[in-house]
């Protein structure tokens, strides 16, 4: 349990070093100038343009810039040895991998509290909790599906490529599904078997488009069964990550 | 954490020059092409829904709000301004609706089909954006009655088509029945018949919208408030005086 914190504490620590807390202060500048100018450009609901732009870049910025930092963290600790170091101690392979996720999700909460307080200035306190909490839940997704990637694929680039596409997925299953069960009258067999596939992808995935939701900010529409439904989700989502990523690390010859 | 530099004598002459030369093309050859001529450019046909959906990752409102900028900015091409009536109107009435169709509770594509879209000199394409603020009138009547309050006076007015002006004023009176219309909404019906004229019954309809308090946002305020100063003065009444609603 000590290993795994002082783990943690160490990956924090490195985001901290890589500058990450600026690079989303700077993010979150730029999102809040454009949005501003933006919000300008509108003839009615200038306020909630903007909050819907800023809320939609800032999501995708939280989420690219944790993906990036897991997986080259990995990348880099792989290179240095350093993983291999860790794991000679006399120590499980276990406390290394949630230390690790630990450390991940420690920094996932810069993200989540610097975009949530910006959300307070367009949503109630409440509505802008709800989708703080919702953002945090959505990088710890990612942050375990980048640690899961880069444990299995070993390389920066394939690894990123399919967070990258995890996470797209993620957010386009509810659609997808909607689309093909629309046609599936006229559907040949073909697309039959492809609407079978989204259905079982959409049973193995987590559907992120119940994630972060902006009309939570728009119209103040959330409520305790979307922080329940989040919370359930993430729960389920990480366990089930990590598991599998405990399970290749185990396996592995190193 | 910096990387300690070497000083610039350390740099051989020859990756100098070639970074001279590099930087000296590059600017040689961007100042010898011709000047960017600003040329405007049709409006494409709007996605299909389905596309939108996917497009939107999960978050059809951002992409809703995107998507009405997008058009809004179409007629101001860069370098190039289109007229409205060299619009594609069809296809206008196309994206609004999948703006709609994006974020159905948004204000903003109706609006801009009343009052800015429905303000070109064509009555056909003035019907055209009347008859989609009508027809989604509909959905939700209590909500988006003023944009259909507006196209009755734009019918009224400007086409000067009574039974159409009246067929809006009833729509009002019958569906937007809901708290939060206001008593003169529902008397719009009786004020096409009385036929007063059209700089009077705008200043009447932007006032008792900007009296009503339900316009908040101060884009949308300064919006109306041109369009009022810009009305001639009334004939009746000094111009510094605001209208009331009717009662």
């Amino acid at each position: 349990m000590t290993a795994a914190l002082v783990i943690a504490r160490y990956t924090l620590l490195e985001a901290l070093r890589n500058r990450l807390l600026w690079l989303l202060l700077l993010v979150l500048a730029a999102a809040v100038c454009a949005g501003g100018f933006l919000g300008q450009l509108a003839l009615t609901e200038s306020r909630q343009l903007q909050a819907a732009l800023l809320a939609a870049v800032l999501r995708l910025a939280a989420v690219f810039l944790i993906a990036t930092f897991v997986v080259s963290s990995m990348a880099r600790e792989a290179a240095d040895k350093g993983s291999e170091l860790l794991l000679a101690l006399a120590l499980p392979r276990a406390a290394y991998l949630l230390g690790k996720l630990a450390g991940f999700a420690a920094l996932a909460l810069l993200p989540a509290l610097l975009f949530g307080a910006v959300a307070l200035a367009f949503a109630p306190p409440g509505q802008a909790a709800l989708w703080a909490a919702s953002l945090l839940g959505e990088l710890w997704i990612v942050a375990a599906f980048s640690l899961l990637c880069s444990l299995t694929l070993s390389q920066t680039l394939p690894a990123l490529t399919a967070a990258g596409a995890f996470y797209l997925l993620a957010r386009v299953l509810g659609t997808l599904q909607l689309l093909g069960h629309a046609g599936a009258a006229q559907a040949d067999a073909g697309q039959r078997w492809l609407t079978h596939g989204i259905d079982a992808l959409a049973l193995l995935l987590p559907h992120l488009d119940a994630f972060t939701r902006t009309e939570w900010l728009l119209y103040h529409t959330g409520g305790m069964a979307d922080l329940a439904n989040v919370a359930a989700q993430t729960a389920l989502a990480v366990g089930l990550l990590t598991a599998a990523a405990l399970f290749d690390l185990y396996r592995k010859n190193l | 954490m910096n990387t300690p530099v070497r000083p610039l004598s350390s740099v051989p002459l020859a990756v100098k020059l070639l970074l001279a030369a590099a930087l000296a093309l590059q600017l040689g050859w961007q100042a010898s092409r011709p000047p960017p001529r600003a040329r405007a450019e049709a409006l494409p046909p709007a996605p299909s829904p389905a596309a939108l959906r996917l497009a939107s990752l999960g978050d059809p409102l951002a992409l809703s709000r995107l998507l009405m900028l997008y058009l809004q900015g179409y007629d101001d091409q860069a370098g190039v301004t289109i007229a409205w009536r060299d619009l594609d109107y069809g296809r206008i009435r196309q994206w609004l609706e999948r703006v709609l169709e994006l974020d159905p509770r948004s204000q903003y594509p109706l609006l801009a089909a009343s009052e800015v879209y429905g303000a070109v000199g064509d009555p056909a394409r003035v019907r055209q954006m009347l008859e989609l603020v009508y027809e989604r009138f509909g959905e939700d009547p209590n909500c988006r009655w003023p944009w259909l309050a507006h196209a009755a006076v734009v019918a009224q007015h400007r086409l000067h088509d009574l039974p159409l002006a009246r067929r809006y004023a009833q729509a009002i009176r019958l569906h937007a029945t809901g708290p939060q219309v206001p008593a003169w909404a529902h008397e719009l019906e009786l004020f096409v018949l009385e036929d007063m004229n059209q700089a009077e019954a705008t200043r009447t309809l932007i006032g008792a919208l900007l009296s009503s308090g339900q316009i908040t946002d101060p884009n949308e305020l300064h919006f109306l408030e041109q369009r009022l100063q810009n009305l001639p003065p009334p004939a009746h009444q000094p111009a510094h005086q605001p209208a009331q609603p009717p009662r």
